[in-house]
């Protein structure tokens, strides 16, 4: 069902749904930003939509809501261990569909990887529902359509912010609050962007083979990439965990387990205990990330992990930009195709 | 919650050290394991690692350890009779249907022989299972010597090329890389012989370039991987090769697999 709402009538709606949900989507951090007096757009709970920062992407994607940064997955107290307590009130994730594509890859991964699921994951996405805020035009580094997840379809609502009212779709019925009752009801199908200013092409998965790991275009990487990181913990399909044991107190009766982000550029990644380890280079490191997102991941799952949505390119400090790594890989293996 | 990451207590019943940096544990157990698994080490507040489990039978679990982390060196703490956590088991392992009616040649370097005890153990016990059976067995030096008694069995009942990187005046056995004793193997019908290699990366580098040297095929060597990971059931992303993760396919691979493993 479609409505009209105006800005009073979108305030009060989302005030009622605030009873039932923590609302969540991109807000703005005074004076957070990387450099002085700038702000950061994360993405973050909020009570006023009006408080949705529409205009710039945020730095940041949703994923730390359904994987926190740092999630304690044990506590050890004098021999008992103990399963934290979540908050397990739902959730209300505003999100383009650029990022809800890029939830269904967390799901495939912590859900359908191997024959185990990961407990801590569904029991965060069973409080999850979405509203897809509809972008149809995205922003400078976005490469959304080519990558083919300019769309998406299994919304519980979308909606398009339109200056003094807005457009809503609803089409899970428990988000149909008596708000909705007194509103103008209109036929609203969400738009999608048709084309980004950035296009990638995409090898062929069967055309991608092992010489090109020695190609010399990832020298380029290994001269310019800092590995730290910023990439993988932007990026919204970036899932790797590292489990990490903490002290809590020194009569060694309160213990921690926690799982935190990984990143596979950063240093010690593939670290085994005695000191062996692989891809020593960043430009190796480029390589197996890159590889991931675009061939990897689509051999085993039948669809490319990377959702374009850019934000890798946004807040390198090397100005490194994937989309470009990704046409030059393309041109790479068109000319050798036609030697 | 259905929590796959939920360590379960195991009580250490014996441990036996083997040279001065590795040790053998045993625990109680009653699980089914398959040799060349392995379990996630779990002890509260200092963090989880992944062992092959080196032997097992009814009631115990076996694992032969070097003490090289902050698990290892808390695990060579522990006496008998005291708990620690684990979970699993994880992995393939080295399936026996794999290995039904072929003749085996078996090759360990280092703590590499340790994933392959059991599936040695269980080659030797039940020999018309298998068509035959070698043995190479590499350390660095006599120092590093693992499972003595148990080898010097194995000799009695199996031809066993025995070396070590560099010996010493009493070092009664061979000198010198593993590669390089291959070929004193019974090299007779190669073709069809089938091989399980387990051991540093470089060794099995080197040691797979001499086997087909020498006429193996490459469908019949089964290796195994160790790689880092925090989770061992494909979440973590620590051990994926290309589309591979080594936790759900491997550790064990044919080498057919294996070769297209570039990390």
């Amino acid at each position: 069902m479609g409505y009209e709402l105006t800005q009073q009538e979108m305030k009060a709606y989302f005030k009622t749904l605030t009873k039932q949900y923590r609302l969540v989507g991109p807000i703005r951090e005074k004076a957070k930003g990387s450099f002085s007096d700038t702000d950061k757009i994360v993405y973050g709970v909020f009570e006023d939509i009006e408080d949705l920062v529409l205009e710039e992407k945020a730095f940041y994607s949703p994923k730390e809501f359904l994987m926190p940064i740092r999630e304690t997955l044990f506590h050890f107290i004098d021999g008992q261990i103990v399963e934290p307590k979540i908050d397990t009130k739902p959730i209300l994730i505003f999100a383009r569909p650029c990022d809800l594509n890029g939830i269904r890859r967390l799901d495939t991964i912590f859900l359908k990887n191997g024959d185990i699921k990961d407990a801590y994951y569904e029991r965060r996405r069973q409080l999850v529902k979405y509203v897809m805020i509809e972008c149809r035009e995205g922003f400078d580094t976005c490469f959304c359509v080519s990558m083919g997840s300019n769309t998406y379809t299994d919304y519980e609502a979308a909606i398009r912010f339109e200056g003094d009212h807005s457009l809503l779709e609803v089409v899970d019925s428990t988000l149909v609050t008596q708000d909705l009752s007194r509103v103008r009801k209109t036929d609203f199908v969400p738009e999608y962007i048709k084309e980004n200013k950035v296009k990638v092409e995409i090898p062929p998965t069967d055309k991608v083979n092992k010489s090109l790991f020695e190609h010399p275009l990832w020298k380029e990487y290994t001269r310019r990439c800092i590995a730290c990181g910023r990439c993988n913990t932007s990026c919204i399909t970036c899932s790797c965990f590292t489990m990490q044991d903490v002290e809590v107190s020194d009569d060694g009766l309160l213990d921690e387990r926690r799982r935190v982000w990984a990143s596979c550029h950063i240093k010690g990644y593939t670290d085994m205990a005695g000191g062996h380890g692989f891809r020593k280079q960043n430009g190796e490191r480029m390589r197996f990330k890159t590889m991931h997102k675009i061939n990897d991941y689509h051999k085993r799952f039948g669809e490319h992990m990377c959702v374009g949505c850019g934000r890798c390119d946004d807040v390198c400090p090397e100005y490194i930009s994937f989309s470009k790594c990704i046409n030059k890989l393309s041109e790479i293996i068109k000319e050798e195709s036609h030697e | 919650m259905n929590n796959p990451y939920m360590p379960r207590p195991y009580t250490l019943i014996a441990t036996q050290k083997e040279t001065e940096i590795d040790s053998t544990f045993v625990f109680e157990a009653k699980d089914r394991f398959v040799g060349g698994q392995f379990m996630q080490v779990s002890l509260p507040g200092v963090g989880e690692a992944p062992i092959s489990i080196s032997d097992f039978d009814a009631d115990t679990l076996t694992m032969t350890i070097r003490k090289v982390g902050r698990v290892t060196d808390r695990l060579f703490a522990m006496k008998p009779g005291e708990t620690l956590y684990m979970r699993g088991p994880y992995g393939n392992g080295f399936k026996q249907a794999w290995f039904k009616d072929k003749d085996m040649v078996v090759i360990a370097g280092g703590t590499g022989l340790a994933p392959v005890k059991n599936t040695i153990d269980t080659f030797i016990s039940n020999q018309a299972a298998i068509k035959g059976l070698q043995i190479i067995v590499g350390f660095k030096s006599p120092k590093d010597v693992l499972f003595k008694d148990m080898l010097h069995k194995w000799q009695e009942q199996v031809p066993i090329i025995l070396t070590v990187d560099q010996g010493d005046d009493t070092w009664p056995y061979k000198v010198g890389l593993i590669p390089s004793h291959i070929k004193d193997l019974d090299l007779s019908d190669v073709e069809n012989k089938t091989v399980i290699l387990v051991g540093p990366p470089m060794m099995m580098k080197f040691t797979t370039l001499e086997l087909l040297r020498l006429g193996f095929a490459e469908e019949n060597i089964w290796v195994s991987f160790e790689r880092k990971m925090s989770c061992g059931i494909g979440k973590c992303g620590h051990c994926k090769i290309d589309e591979t993760y080594v936790c759900l396919e491997g550790p064990v691979f044919n080498y057919t697999k294996a070769k297209t493993l570039l990390d």
